[in-house]
């Protein structure tokens, strides 16, 4: 499935004296089973063309295009759409509320109007991907720990079978191995089911580590759109628009300042070991 | 001199049923002893659900041991009629700052804990004015802070406790939600707080990088402390960590890495600079 956000503009406020412009004229295309980087800093405009992308806002100007047919033509089917894009917002674990794991997973399946079977089958399949165990299914979802919530609240979206996955910062408050369960389980189910993932994240370090390709937005524009490498080449911009570039980048910067011969053209610990050695 | 000190604490989370009957007892905290001395920089890591937050709670009477005893500047927690002094003392900065702030004006919100003290008001003004200083706010003192990037709204809630003058803040995760220019900002804010106001600083987080500057660095696994000592110490337990779900910064582990492929590099490598240091040496 592929979604192309063309000549996007949305104003908060339109026509009121609190008018205030979160997106300006953004264009990117979303291809099938790409895993997306969208990084920005607070304010930058990331949480606004999520909510493009399965119509929950409407632009104020430009369209947005799935499969070819626009979105916001009469007649569009948009609540399929969203059974399609499946967004996860940030703490997504605060909107778990059922008794047990096993019939909140299935909350959103059931809204698709399916069988009772297809229903629980769905909730098996999508909870053994995030990887939660059958002990846990018939617990209350209240009793997990932060990790293991957060993941059940993925798997309800997943039970949607979205062909596009949408997380806005799925890994803050996670601790370390945490944060690297949940980014290889999303690699994996990028893998088994050829779904797109676009990954809002804070940390460079992540979407160094997991994206394809990055989008950078500042002020509501889209700066960047490239490979992870090639956007981190943009060290001193992406710190003047209140990023950055990985640890490791950095480091590389530092030793080259202090007058080693390497190249600053690294993302990965792997990557720095090796061009450390060679120099 | 010793501004907090857990002695064998324990809590447990008690869960009961609709008729009050308690139906599961979880152990948070499991005989915990430690003290925190004036003017230190403490880091408290540990995976989610270890325990960090539930102690932390204690610090400032939020929370009582079920078994031990907790005491700030010698006053013990459980007793309550130290329940002001001891929140007086100790602040506390979360995770979210939105949850935070209740002002409509930057000045206001950051008025709000001294008002409640009882503070006169021409001090209130005192206060509010050096706390937004010290945290590099001042200039938005009369913004309202729905207006304000993450960063700054923690900053702005971290300059409420500081308002307060309390001798201990006590910071849980307050860069989880932040990008990484507000990240910056807060750690910079806590570090200044600490060396130059002289703040004892608890900070607790999964950010391995934050915490190379800390005087001490406490582990938490199962609600009991699995590891305690500088972060030179900690940072050199790659493998401990690991199991403990945690990690070290990116500099630790590619020096680690380079030591394995043979290089010379002495001891556990914390910072850029003492990479760049070692990697001279071995030239």
């Amino acid at each position: 499935m592929s979604i192309i956000v063309n000549h996007v503009t949305y104003r908060y406020n339109a026509g009121t004296a609190m008018e205030n412009t979160a997106l300006n004229d953004v264009n990117i295309k979303i291809n099938d089973s790409e895993f997306i980087g969208l990084i920005g800093h607070t304010g930058s405009g990331k949480s606004t063309l999520v909510q493009h992308l399965n119509g929950l806002i409407k632009p104020t100007e430009g369209g947005i295009y799935v499969d070819g047919a626009d979105i916001w033509d009469e007649g569009y089917d948009l609540k399929k759409l969203r059974g399609e894009v499946g967004l996860v917002f940030q703490y997504p674990e605060h909107q778990l509320f059922e008794t047990d794991v096993f019939t909140d997973v299935c909350f959103g399946p059931k809204n698709l109007g399916l069988s009772e079977k297809e229903i629980q089958l769905r909730a098996y399949e999508a909870l053994k991907m995030v990887g939660i165990e059958d002990d846990y299914f018939y617990q209350s979802p209240f009793d997990l720990s932060g990790g293991q919530k957060r993941r059940v609240a993925i798997a309800g979206v997943l039970a949607m079978k979205p062909k596009v996955l949408v997380l806005d910062e799925p890994t803050a408050g996670l601790d370390p191995k945490g944060r690297d369960e949940l980014l290889d389980k999303l690699s994996s189910i990028r893998k088994e089911t050829g779904c797109t993932i676009v990954l809002v994240s804070h940390s460079m370090e992540d979407v160094a580590n997991y994206a394809d390709r990055i989008v950078v937005m500042d002020k509501g524009t889209v700066v960047y759109d490239d490979t992870p490498r090639n956007v981190f080449k943009h060290y001193k911009e992406l710190k003047e628009m209140g990023l950055g570039v990985p640890q490791i980048t950095e480091t590389m910067y530092a030793l080259k300042e202090a007058g080693f011969n390497v190249s600053t053209d690294i993302i990965t610990i792997e990557e720095a070991v090796k061009e450390i050695l060679g120099c | 001199m010793e501004i907090v000190k857990a002695d064998h604490l324990s809590f447990d989370y008690i869960r009961r049923d609709e008729e009050g009957n308690v139906e599961g007892i979880t152990t948070a905290v499991n005989n915990v002893s430690f003290t925190v001395k004036k003017g230190e920089f403490v880091a408290i890591l540990g995976h989610n659900g270890s325990g960090k937050s539930t102690l932390a709670k204690h610090l400032n009477a939020t929370l009582y041991p079920t078994e031990g005893a907790v005491y700030v500047e010698g006053k013990d927690t459980n007793d309550e009629k130290n329940l002001w002094d001891i929140r007086e003392t100790v602040g506390m900065v979360f995770q979210n700052p939105d949850n935070q702030i209740i002002g409509q004006i930057v000045e206001e919100d950051v008025g709000f804990g001294p008002e409640n003290l009882g503070v006169p008001t021409k001090e209130i003004w005192e206060r509010v004015e050096e706390s937004l200083k010290a945290v590099g706010m001042y200039e938005y003192r009369t913004k309202s802070p729905n207006r304000l990037s993450g960063g700054q709204k923690q900053r702005v809630s971290i300059a409420g406790v500081l308002a307060m003058h309390p001798s201990c803040i006590v910071f849980d995760e307050p860069t989880a939600m932040l990008d990484p220019i507000g990240r910056k900002e807060v750690i910079r804010a806590a570090r200044a707080l600490n060396d130059v106001e002289k703040i004892t600083v608890i900070l607790i987080t999964h950010y391995m990088d934050e915490i190379v500057h800390a005087d001490k660095v406490i582990v938490m696994d199962k609600g009991s402390i699995a590891m305690a000592g500088t972060p030179r110490e900690i940072f050199s337990q790659i493998d401990k960590l690991k199991e403990l779900r945690l990690d070290v910064p990116q500099v630790t582990m590619c020096a680690h890495l380079l030591k394995e492929k043979g290089l010379n590099i002495p001891g556990t490598i914390l910072t850029n600079d003492e990479l760049i240091e070692a990697l001279k040496k071995c030239r």
